[in-house]
């Protein structure tokens, strides 16, 4: 099976978000970047899927400027074997631009599944996957948590409000995966040393400027300082008081 | 003259709260461009979309089926592409449900158009200009769409239904084709059918490590019973495998919006706050008064939750009996 897993370069969750000095991006200034974490259960199931299939072929394909190198080589680490760089220094807030440039390099591939996490993290679009699907006319499953490949297709359940659907897809197709999907590897010494070995190839995305322009991007409003009603349980009754009479929503 | 366009989300037939406020917003967003509102509804045969025009509905387009009962991604997209691009709008609002999550994108990949995911306001100004929270609520963007039709989702709770009279009068929607061959949803299975999505609801009881285990859970189900409202959790909890991933409240989570959130022996990482920002009112109990949740909380109890917990449970139930 010839898998290819489409990967994000984003802040670590745990990273403090400053608004740069044009007002329309984050200041990158020492934040750490990582693998998006829904993509690491995306890479985990392409590998799993190869070694259960005992052949086959991971590729990892990634839009973001030079420094995504450094998020391929961690999916390669892992066990991928190439990775593909899509290189664009900026990539807007438009995700179409973003699944016509994964398109244009997945159509000719021969893929008989593509991978995602089902967002990133940063801008949490949760919308290059079926809109890949949508574009190469593939098969498309979105935040899957559970999946059992067959034999020409599989099957697989995604969260949904207070249940579970279950979709059953023919291959090839598009299936973006949610956390529970798998527990993700961390790439051991021997992985991260041949991971500096395997190809990867670097070309330009050509990204189209899509159709939404930033005006500015701004640090939330800060909450008003609540206050402590108390302590313990005899602040209950003053807690309650509060929510029925001041907030007025109890 | 451009309208807006509120694509519907049913369940069984029956139309979800978050519907009503895509349509609420799609009805303000057509008021200050001068257009119309219309509805799409897509669900099983015989749906009733009758208070639609309540709503602000000018016009609903129905396309009733019992293929259609369950979400068909690939049919519900073509129905909804060829609805959205049959006229002038300037907009397709979506809820931005797991369903529309899915929808959305589709849409606008099938259109060539702009989308905007997530966002927690629409308005017009010199075109339509949508606010949208990123790194989980760490920013907002201000984003303008320089294209139309635009398609955008709608974060649940972000917008209030509000009733606006419209005499809506019912047409057939755009079709599929049927004979495609798609991946098909099969079933919804329901492990709990009362339980509400942390998500949607308006009140969240969310729970941290200070529960010490899974099974005193049992403490922050019961005032979520007593309160009306659904079960939440951090991502250690979820983490150490107390809780399922579907009640996580955060950045590798759920962001939620909900009127009223508790937040039980949680300590409030940076990933967890940002996810509860747009609560309206938070509410926390922590047995350490440096915790960081008290620092956003609007109303904090300082003390054992094993103590404060139970009391409130039973507080809220005698207010509500009496």
């Amino acid at each position: 099976m010839k898998i290819a897993v489409c990967v994000k370069r984003v802040p670590d969750s745990e990273a403090r978000i400053k608004v740069g000095a044009d007002g329309k991006a984050i200041d990158e200034a020492g934040v750490k970047f990582v693998l998006n974490p829904y993509d690491e259960y995306a890479v985990e199931e392409a590998l799993k899927l190869k070694e259960a299939g005992g052949s086959g072929e991971v590729v990892i394909v990634c839009v973001g400027p030079e420094a995504a190198q450094e998020t391929i080589r961690t999916a390669l680490a892992m066990g991928a074997d190439t990775g593909v760089l899509l290189k664009a220094d900026k990539v807007g807030l438009d995700p179409l631009p973003v699944a016509k440039a994964l398109a244009g390099e997945l159509k000719d591939g021969g893929y008989d599944l593509v991978l995602l996490g089902k967002m990133a993290i940063d801008d949490s679009s949760h919308a290059v996957g079926p809109m890949v699907a949508e574009l190469l006319g593939m098969q498309c499953v979105s935040a899957a948590a559970h999946l059992e490949m067959g034999e020409g297709g599989g099957k697989a359940e995604r969260e949904i409000e207070g249940g579970v659907e279950v979709v059953e897809f023919g291959l090839p197709a598009v299936i973006t995966a949610d956390k529970g999907l798998n527990e993700p590897r961390y790439p051991a010494l021997r992985g991260i040393m041949m991971a500096k070995k395997k190809p990867l190839e670097v070309k330009d995305a050509a990204l189209e400027s899509g159709g939404i322009e930033v005006v500015n991007l701004a640090p939330p409003a800060e909450r008003k300082a609540g206050r402590i009603v108390g302590e313990g349980a005899d602040a209950v009754p003053a807690l309650i008081e509060a929510l029925r009479n001041e907030a007025k929503v109890l | 003259m451009a309208g807006v366009i509120a694509v519907l989300e049913q369940r069984d037939g029956t139309l979800k709260r978050v519907s009503y406020e895509a349509l609420t917003a799609a009805r303000a967003l057509a008021d200050a461009l001068g257009g119309e509102a219309h509805a799409l509804v897509i669900g099983p045969a015989g749906i009733d979309a009758g208070d639609v025009g309540t709503y602000g509905a000018d016009k609903v387009f129905v396309a009733a089926d019992d293929a259609l009962t369950l979400y068909q991604a690939d049919q519900y997209a073509q129905i909804a592409a060829a609805q959205v691009g049959s006229d002038d709008y300037a907009a397709a609002i979506v809820p931005a449900t797991a369903l529309g999550k899915d929808l959305a994108p589709r849409i606008a990949a099938k259109l060539d158009c702009p989308f905007a995911s997530d966002v927690t306001s629409v308005r017009h100004d010199g075109g339509v200009v949508v606010t949208r929270p990123v790194y989980a609520g760490k920013a907002d963007y201000t984003l303008k769409v320089t294209a139309t039709p635009c398609v955008v989702s709608l974060r649940p709770n972000a917008v209030m239904p509000v009733e606006a009279k419209r005499d809506a009068t019912d047409e057939q929607a755009a079709a599929a084709e049927s004979d495609r061959t798609a991946a098909k949803t099969l079933e919804i299975k329901q492990p709990d059918r009362a339980a509400q999505d942390v998500a949607e609801a308006s009140v969240v009881v969310a729970g941290g490590r200070g529960l010490r285990d899974a099974e005193s859970f049992k403490l922050i189900e019961d005032l979520a019973e007593a309160v009306g409202g659904a079960v939440g959790a951090s991502r250690a909890v979820v983490d150490a495998g107390w809780r399922s991933h579907s009640e996580q409240v955060g950045q590798t989570g759920k962001v939620v919006s909900p009127n009223l959130y508790f937040a039980i022996g949680i300590s409030g990482a940076i990933q967890h706050l940002a996810g509860i920002r747009t609560a309206k009112t938070i509410v926390a109990v922590n047995k350490d008064p440096d915790a960081p949740i008290f620092k956003v909380a609007d109303y904090g109890i300082v003390g054992d939750l094993f103590e404060v917990v139970p009391r409130l449970t039973q507080e809220i139930k005698q207010a509500k009996e009496g």
